[in-house]
């Protein structure tokens, strides 16, 4: 360790201030310090310091994403496999789904790190850790066979309009992952939406079907699977987000280490729940909408909404920021993609743009409850001025 | 008559290094100092010159703008230097001492039977002033104001923080006198905040006394005035520490400015872990020796508000404690990895020392990380006791708009309420800085 250490600081010397490649100095700390926790000590205020910071967070956030995202390869193998061959061996499925999969990320966190570290050294600041997340985000929401320079494409909008043209990481008002996908998702529509995107090589193959149950319940189709199949996740979708038991997993760390809000999440599937469960009611008046008479509790299972309200939805810097705020944001997110879901046929799935308008809300949501503290505050003024009086 | 504060919200630290309960003389120190940086916003104007001798209780400058705000000397003695920083900014007056103090005489009083003004006078003339803050904006307190209330707390519940309790056991005839005096200064209340579970001082007359109970910082001024009588726009309420008020005390009771001060020296790497009997401005290295500053830190007051020391400086005017712990300037290979180096405490649930509450941990001056952006939200609401939204309140005053800041509640906080937030938040964020540089700004802009 100690010998590492002293080639790290003979490598960075020439990086330290007021030497030739001071500059550059952001690029090269953000790979030392992905080494060591650096040697810095407290310079004002308090004097002794917790022993969480920033990447220790965004790491935990990554460890959650695993199992979604190992389920993720091996179910984009498996889906496609299993209509072309009688029999799917799990290292098969694995390593086609790799072979799918694992350029996108590298594509994602190549342009998004990149692009990451130009404004650290243009700006002057340390590279900040957000970015581990949303790069490994981008890829799991998107379709298994979306061309990679769309992909880099998306990474540079999410980037530089969602997140850098506000200030950079923790000004950002829209979920920079989510805002890569929606730009995808309008900027080239035929590669993220319809029946043959789902699965790998639908759109080329005959005998490959690549139908999401959404995308079935809309079009009034038969849906060949049961709620252990939506539950599991053995069903055409996004690369990550049809695992709903992978992704609990990964809500229960989030949880667990209280780094996602569990009243988001909690408030989120009440809030799909509520809004399912009063259209199955509403739904014996309309006998032939297969969306509204699909059972409330099939509606948590499937689509991008577990995935959405556990891992996107959750995003601190754009979520709301009070407690109650939390609450009610995550609510209407549930509420608000069901609502989608049902109401809108162009749009199968309504978490993405369900977060994406909360959003854009969540300042408003706390700014009316903070009002509620400052109200309190200026009451307490005027009785006194009255007692005075 | 009595009241109880249940604080909830909070985090106790729990270190290694606490100081054993034994009260010992320390020795006397060849020099003492006032420093006026530890009258945030005062300036000083000198009354005597370097070279002047001076007694103990005589006044060595006031406050430029306020001349009834007077400074006084703890000892008797020779003024040895008058240490100045940028600007001529004065840091430090530094005083030889004589072997036995020769105290000025104010001559005594009763401060129950004298009347308001009398005793307001007698305290300010003496230097005692100095004593009390005030809240909104932590400064001195100004004699023309008159104050809604007065507060006092026993109970300290910083980390490795001197006892209030043991330090007043022998000097509770002066605390008592000195509480009488302060209660001639408010047409309000006198509040004491002890320790719910155990305190010797639930028998003090005219306060009205507050059991708390619960996590730091339950025992800071803050949280009390804020369950009783919480400051509005233009209030005032004053605060005294617990030992001043004994000191304030013996100024009626034997007419001198009688300046002892009983000093916890704790942390880890302190000698002699021990309270020591001294007086108000002792040279440091009177009480833990020569330290080597490259492996430990010297802090004049507690780990979280204090102020770094070096070597034959003075400790802080307000201080009961000296910490003295571990410089933390080593990297930690991986440290970012969650659930590992358990071993340092953490708040947050990515390491695993929240299954050991009652471990005592090891502490150090390492930042644990990089100064980032603030993302991570809800972890400042769980160590804030006050009814304040902490982060947005930290943002408001980062962009200086007043409105916002008086609308958040910034007359209810100081610093030192913001200790917490400074130790726990992720993003490493100088929130008491913040809100000092805050409160600055208020007072320019609103006074």
């Amino acid at each position: 360790m100690k010998w590492i250490r002293q080639r790290l600081d003979k490598i960075k010397e020439p990086f330290s201030k007021g030497k030739k490649y001071e500059k550059f100095a952001p690029a090269i700390n953000a790979l030392d310090t992905f080494l060591f926790v650096p040697n810095h000590t407290t310079q004002k205020g308090a004097h002794v310091r917790d022993a969480v910071d920033l990447k220790r967070v965004m790491i935990t956030v990554v460890i959650a994403l695993i199992p979604a995202l190992i389920f993720g390869i091996w179910n984009a193998g498996y889906q496609y496999l299993s209509q072309i061959q009688e029999q799917v061996g799990f290292w098969e499925a694995m390593g086609e789904g790799a072979i799918k999969v694992l350029p996108m990320v590298a594509v994602s966190y190549a342009v998004g790190l990149g692009i990451e570290f130009a404004f650290a050294v243009f700006r002057g600041h340390e590279v900040n850790e957000g970015y581990l997340v949303t790069g490994l985000l981008i890829p799991m929401v998107m379709p298994v066979d979306i061309p990679l320079w769309m992909v880099a494409v998306s990474v540079v909008f999410a980037v530089l309009i969602g997140k850098e043209a506000f200030g950079g990481t923790g000004m950002n008002i829209l979920n920079p992952a989510l805002t890569a996908r929606a730009f995808a998702f309008f900027a080239y529509p035929t590669y993220m939406s319809g029946n043959g995107v789902w699965v790998s090589e639908a759109s080329e193959l005959d005998a490959v079907s690549g139908e999401t149950i959404l995308g079935k319940l809309a079009a009034g189709t038969d849906v060949p699977y049961n709620t252990m199949d939506m539950f599991s996740g053995l069903i055409p979708g996004s690369i990550a987000e049809t695992s709903t038991i992978c992704i609990l997993a990964g809500a229960l760390l989030l949880v667990l280490t209280k780094v996602g809000s569990w009243r988001i999440i909690v408030s989120g599937f009440l809030g799909a729940a509520c809004m399912a469960f009063i259209f199955n009611l509403l739904g014996g008046s309309y006998p032939n909408n297969d969306l509204m008479n699909f059972p409330w509790y099939n509606h948590l299972v499937i689509g991008g909404l577990a995935f959405g309200v556990v891992f996107m939805a959750t995003d601190p810097v754009s979520a709301a920021q009070t407690y109650k705020g939390k609450w009610i944001y995550g609510f209407l997110i549930g509420l608000f993609a069901v609502m989608i879901r049902i109401f809108n046929p162009a749009y199968p799935e309504g978490i993405m743009l369900a977060i994406l308008l909360m959003n854009v809300f969540a300042p408003t949501i706390d700014h009316y409850v903070i009002q509620g503290n400052i109200k309190k505050r200026k009451k307490r003024v005027k009785a006194q001025v009255k007692t005075a009086v | 008559m009595s009241k109880d504060i249940k604080v909830k919200k909070g985090l106790n630290l729990r270190f290694k290094g606490e100081a054993e309960q034994t009260l010992v003389e320390a020795p006397r120190s060849k020099t003492f100092a006032i420093k006026p940086p530890d009258f945030h916003a005062v300036v000083p104007k000198l009354v005597l010159k370097e070279g002047a001798k001076v007694q103990a209780g005589e006044v060595i400058f006031f406050s430029k703008y306020n001349e009834a705000v007077k400074f006084s000397s703890p000892v008797s003695g020779t003024i040895v230097e008058v240490v100045r920083g940028a600007k001529r900014r004065v840091l430090e007056i530094v005083i030889e001492a004589d072997a036995v103090n020769s105290y000025k005489e104010y001559g005594t009083m009763s401060a129950e039977s004298s009347d308001a003004e009398a005793v307001k006078t007698r305290i300010f003339e003496s230097g005692c002033g100095a004593f009390i803050k005030q809240r909104p904006y932590d400064i001195i307190a100004n004699p023309e104001d008159a104050p809604k209330a007065i507060y006092i707390s026993v109970y300290n519940t910083a980390p490795l923080a001197a006892d209030p309790e043991f330090i007043l056991q022998d000097q509770k005839a002066e605390f008592q006198e000195g509480i009488k005096a302060l209660k001639k200064l408010t047409a309000g209340k006198v509040y004491l905040a002890v320790n719910k579970k155990s305190s010797n001082l639930k028998d003090i007359q005219d306060v009205e006394i507050l059991n708390v109970s619960g996590p730091h910082p339950a025992g800071n001024v803050g949280v009390h005035v804020h369950e009783t009588e919480p400051i509005n726009g233009g209030d005032r309420v004053w605060t005294v520490g617990p030992e001043d008020v004994a000191i304030i005390g013996r100024l009626f009771l034997t007419g001198k400015f009688d300046a002892k001060r009983t000093i916890a020296v704790v942390g880890a790497d302190a000698k002699d872990k021990k309270y020591f009997r001294t007086l108000l401005g002792t040279n440091v290295s009177a009480l833990v020796g020569e330290v080597n500053e490259s492996a430990s830190r010297i802090i004049s007051g507690d780990m979280l508000t204090g102020l770094r020391l070096t070597n034959n400086q003075f400790v802080g005017f307000y201080d009961n404690t000296v910490t003295v712990i571990p410089e933390g300037n080593n990297y930690r290979m991986f440290g970012w990895l969650p659930f590992t180096y358990n071993n340092i405490h953490s708040m947050s649930k990515t390491s695993l020392s929240w299954m050991f509450p009652n471990k005592k941990y090891d502490v150090n001056t390492n930042l644990n990380g990089e100064e980032r952006a603030l993302v991570v939200t809800g972890e400042m609401e769980e160590v804030m006791p006050l009814d304040v939204y902490p982060m947005q309140l930290l943002k408001a005053c980062m962009t200086g708009d007043i409105e916002k800041m008086e609308n958040l509640g910034i007359y209810e906080v100081i610093p030192e309420d913001f200790a917490l937030v400074d130790y726990v938040n992720t993003s490493k964020i100088e929130a008491q800085e913040i809100i000092r540089l805050g409160l600055d700004l208020m007072i320019t802009e609103v006074g």
